[in-house]
């Protein structure tokens, strides 16, 4: 027995001295000479495939930086910056005035990429690609709306053949800024959602399954057929979901692509507030996407750590230049010129 | 007309088909839940898991070497905490017994035994990550360790109360002090039992998920220390199968096979070392 | 070996005395099983102190009133407790209603019916049932069970009881039946293996004179023996119970985390431990995090009071046996 007992504990102590870091997917065995800092972030799950690329090919980069991202929500993502338990936070949803006054250090906002909200749906039998107008969407998630069928949808989509089933609407259970988005665009076309439910990363829904994460909701959304939720453009891209156009401001179907996603922050950009807080959705102009959004990264105005002063700095400089050139290829859209300069000059607070 | 004798007899033996059936359903659950892990998770598991991590997101390949290191950190830390506390609470009850105060404790380590693991994350998450101002390992490993305590008092009492007291007259008689009689011959007597108490409270909390939540939190890298947080097996589990990646679900199911065949091969094990000392205690 | 304590005849002094006292280890074995003990109190105490403490805000905003509110609306910050107290009644109810029938007859089956080697063998397979961890029966759940009741078993309820408000309206898959069928098959091990154990425990006259009146073998488990463990086997259930509305991560990923109360069983709902897993780390003002810590308070008053009473039933079975015996 004791012999078993000193086995287990010499090969546990074995694991534990060489429990450093074990191979990412590129092998980097090279001794990084620098100090190893490990930053932890978390929040929107909107930007997650983005910056879980960004991170990963940073830590290619430089090996010695891990940027521990975890995508557990924007609400997540607010509360955890303002309890100071990560590093730098993530929203789609930017901060009410009452949660920056919460802060302990100033947060500011920075602008990552565009992207958008779509209204993806599972529908068996359905393989054309539905409109939604404005009203539809809000009836649909206030429950007026209940089957496939509906005059309203109908009308919309005259050579569709809609089954005679039940909805089954798909929203998030935990804190979201894709909820933001979504909640802020319903809130902006429909008076009845502004007064009934109102807008903030996590509503009190009408009717509808809570998934969490913009993953748990594509997953639900996946595996129920006649559901209908909104998820953030790239996860149904990924999962092969089909999602609707929407009809924006202009009366034009417009579907969520780069084009109409960049139209949509065209107009805000000449109008960037200092603190980047601005919402994008049912924006005018004629092919803009009416649910689309910024996404920012919620970096604290002082922090103590030199070293993770310098990591996070140079990740947005690099984030602002190297990174937008990958955007495009995960279906978010670039920040517009003038943004990236405002974010450049603003880089300079982060004390 | 069935006489009522054959009546009683036929009832008999119905009764017993459909309470085999039901022990059957019982037992058929374990099987499928063993058959269907090692049907999906074993088609895609590879030594690539257990070294590398995970890849981003959307993309295939990737391994999750960083929970099982994760798994592994936070069951030594619970086992520190748990085990020292759960085996002296446990000396103390079954020796130093009897008293009010014994009493105390034993109630309070059942209340203890009852709280929902949440709120033990919960616990953790107030009392160690808001003044350390970040999430980290030593949480999670304060969370699981606690939850091992009651565990591991009572099995540990438990089996210090069937030793039989004539190990302990036996020994005072001889002389010793008591302490000397606890330390060296009831205990070893005891020993075996002990130690399968331990391993079935390690296995049970290796596989709790929700006091990791927002405690361990979750890693994508593996990090050295004890300061930063950390993935496991569980919450690895649990973020992969609700998400709606394909590739993520067959990473769950290969994590849900190393985690179960852990949990079993403990709990199997633990049994037989439990038979061969049931024997010695009689003999 | 003799640990000789220093015989001294001339007088001592009381410190010398507690010193001498000391160095024969006793008290220092004592002192340090008491300190290890008495850090359990203090642990306990602390979690008390801290849930109450923290769910201070929602407590003197919403009193008493917090338990019986349904509405839960993060954004007018108004919280109720209703929804998730339903939601972990009814799952448990359900695990109960489908566990206890199941359980109990394969306890009387390996108790009474079997032989025992049979008896031994399965009680064994079935405890390890009881250790597969939470977040694998979720697992299993989403993509085994989910889809057999929204494709196969919803429909056949629908037709067949759905005049029973419990059976109507749309099924989704993920709902309430979904969570309570999961915690049937979670407490199904506790079940079974608790009353083998009570059961096993009547004394062996009992069946022996039963029998020997020319009863069958069913008819003694039936009359005589279950009844005669009767209060255990009730305990048993409660400590099920008391498992099941603890249970987190599989209730978490079946559910369909919505606060609502439905009568339907179909309908997605939502239980304390699930609404704490989901949304404490993004709780975004301090009254949100105090009604989440409170509704943890709540649940675990509920599972201290379902644990201590299955804890007396057990106790008073043991008790009756023994006196007889």
């Amino acid at each position: 027995m004791k012999r078993v007992v000193s086995i287990v504990a010499f090969a546990l102590g074995l694991a534990f001295t060489s429990c450093g870091s074990p191979t990412a997917s590129s092998d980097s065995t090279k001794a990084a000479p620098a100090r190893q800092i490990l930053i932890n972030g978390a929040g929107a799950t909107f930007p997650y495939p983005m910056y879980s690329k960004w991170f990963d090919e940073y830590h290619r980069k430089f090996p010695n930086i891990q940027i521990n991202y975890q995508s557990i929500g924007s609400g997540g993502g607010i509360r955890q910056i303002l309890e100071g338990t990560v590093d730098f936070g993530a929203s789609d949803g930017p901060m009410t005035d009452e949660q920056l006054k919460q802060a302990k250090t100033k947060i500011l906002h920075f602008p990552t990429v565009l992207g958008a909200d779509v209204a993806a749906y599972n529908i068996p039998g359905i393989t054309e690609e539905l409109n939604f107008t404005s009203d539809a969407l809000a009836a649909i998630f206030l429950g007026k709306i209940k089957k496939w069928n509906d005059p309203e949808l109908k009308k919309a989509n005259p050579s569709v053949s809609l089954p005679d089933k039940d909805i089954v609407v798909v929203h998030r259970s935990d804190g979201s800024g894709t909820t933001y988005v979504w909640v802020d665009y319903l809130s902006k076309i429909s008076p009845e959602w502004k007064s009934k439910v109102g807008m903030s990363t996590s509503v009190n829904w009408p009717v509808g399954l809570g998934g969490k994460g913009n993953e748990g909701v594509a997953g639900l959304i996946k595996q129920t057929p006649d559901s209908i939720g909104y998820v953030e453009l790239i996860y149904a891209i990924q999962n092969k979901m089909s999602y609707g156009k929407v009809r924006n401001s202009a009366g034009k179907f417009v579907k969520a692509d780069l084009m109409s996603v960049t139209a949509a922050a065209a107009g805000a950009s000449k109008q960037m507030p200092e603190d980047f807080r601005v919402s994008i959705t049912d924006s005018t102009g004629p092919d803009a996407y009416p649910i689309s959004s910024f996404t920012w990264l919620l970096i604290p105005s002082k922090i103590e750590d030199p070293m993770k002063k310098k990591a996070l700095t140079d990740f947005l400089e690099w984030m602002l230049t190297d990174g937008q050139s990958m955007v495009e290829a995960l279906s978010y859209a670039k920040l517009p010129a003038e943004v990236v300069v405002m974010e450049q000059k603003a880089i300079a607070q982060v004390q | 007309m069935i006489s009522r004798r054959t009546r009683r007899k036929i009832t008999n033996f119905v009764m017993f088909a459909m309470t085999g059936l039901c022990a059957a359903v019982a037992v058929s659950v374990l099987f499928f839940i063993l058959g269907y892990l090692l049907w999906q998770g074993g088609r895609t598991l590879n030594w690539q898991f257990f070294t590398q991590l995970p890849a981003p997101v959307g993309e295939t390949g990737g391994g999750f070497a960083n929970a099982i290191i994760g798994s592994a950190k936070l069951l030594l830390l619970a086992s520190l905490i748990g085990v020292p506390i759960g085996f002296l609470g446990g000396v103390y009850l079954a020796e130093f017994g009897g008293t009010t105060w014994a009493f105390i404790v034993r109630y309070t380590t059942d209340l203890l035994n009852g709280v929902p693991s949440i709120v033990m994350g919960i616990f953790a998450y107030a009392l160690i990550v808001l003044p350390m101002k970040h999430f980290s390992t030593f949480a999670g490993g304060v969370a699981l360790g606690v939850m091992m305590i009651p565990i591991a008092v009572r099995s540990t009492e438990e089996f210090l109360r069937a030793v039989p007291n004539s190990l302990r007259e036996g020994a005072l008689a001889l002389g010793a002090t008591k302490w000397r009689a606890i330390a060296t011959v009831v205990i070893p007597a005891a020993m075996r039992g002990i130690i399968t108490g331990i391993m079935l409270d390690v296995a049970r909390v290796a596989g709790e998920t929700a006091p990791l939540l927002f405690t361990a939190f979750n890693n994508r890298f593996s990090s050295p220390g004890w300061n930063q947080p950390t993935s496991s097996l569980p919450v690895m589990i649990f973020t992969y199968a609700i998400a709606p990646y394909e590739d993520w679900h067959r990473q769950a199911w290969a994590a849900g096979l190393v985690l179960l065949s852990l949990v079993l091969v403990t709990n199997i094990a633990a049994r037989f070392i439990l038979r061969r000392q049931s024997l010695v205690l009689r003999g | 070996m003799t640990t000789a304590s220093p015989t001294i005849d001339r007088p001592v002094s009381p410190q010398h005395k507690f010193v001498q006292r000391l160095l024969r280890g006793d008290q220092i074995a004592h002192l340090i099983t008491l300190i290890f003990a008495s850090a359990i109190i203090l642990v306990t105490a602390l979690l008390f102190f801290e849930l109450f403490r923290s769910s201070a805000l929602t407590r003197q905003k919403f009193g008493f009133s917090f338990l019986m509110t349904t509405t839960w609306d993060p954004v007018a910050l108004e919280f109720g407790a209703l929804p998730f107290i339903y939601g972990t009644l009814v799952t448990s109810a359900l695990a109960l209603i489908i566990g206890v029938p199941l359980g109990l007859g394969a306890a009387v089956f390996l108790a009474e019916l079997a032989p025992p080697r049979v008896s031994d063998g399965l009680a064994f397979l079935i405890e390890l049932l009881a250790a597969v961890p939470s977040v694998i029966y979720g697992l299993l759940a989403i993509f085994t069970l989910i889809p057999l009741l929204r494709d196969y078993i919803a429909p056949v309820l629908r037709s067949t009881l759905g005049f029973l408000p419990f059976f109507q309206g749309p099924s989704y898959g993920v709902g309430l039946l979904a969570a309570g069928t999961v915690l049937a098959i979670m407490i199904l091990p506790f079940i079974i293996s608790i009353s083998r154990e009570v059961l096993l425990a009547v004394p062996r006259e009992q069946r022996e004179a039963s029998l020997a009146l020319g009863a069958t073998r069913w008819e003694t488990a039936s009359h005589v023996v279950v009844p005669y463990a009767k209060a255990g086997i009730i305990g048993s259930i409660f400590l099920a119970l008391a498992r099941a509305l603890g249970e987190t991560m599989a209730v978490t990923m079946v559910i369909g985390n919505d606060p609502k109360i439905n009568a339907s069983l179909f309908a997605p709902g939502y239980s304390i431990a699930a609404v704490i897993a989901n949304e404490f780390s993004e709780a975004t003002s301090d009254i949100y995090i105090s009604a989440l810590i409170e509704l943890g308070l709540v649940l675990f008053c509920i599972t201290i009071a379902v644990n201590a009473i299955a804890r007396l039933l057990i106790l008073a079975t043991t008790r009756k046996s023994t006196a007889h015996s």
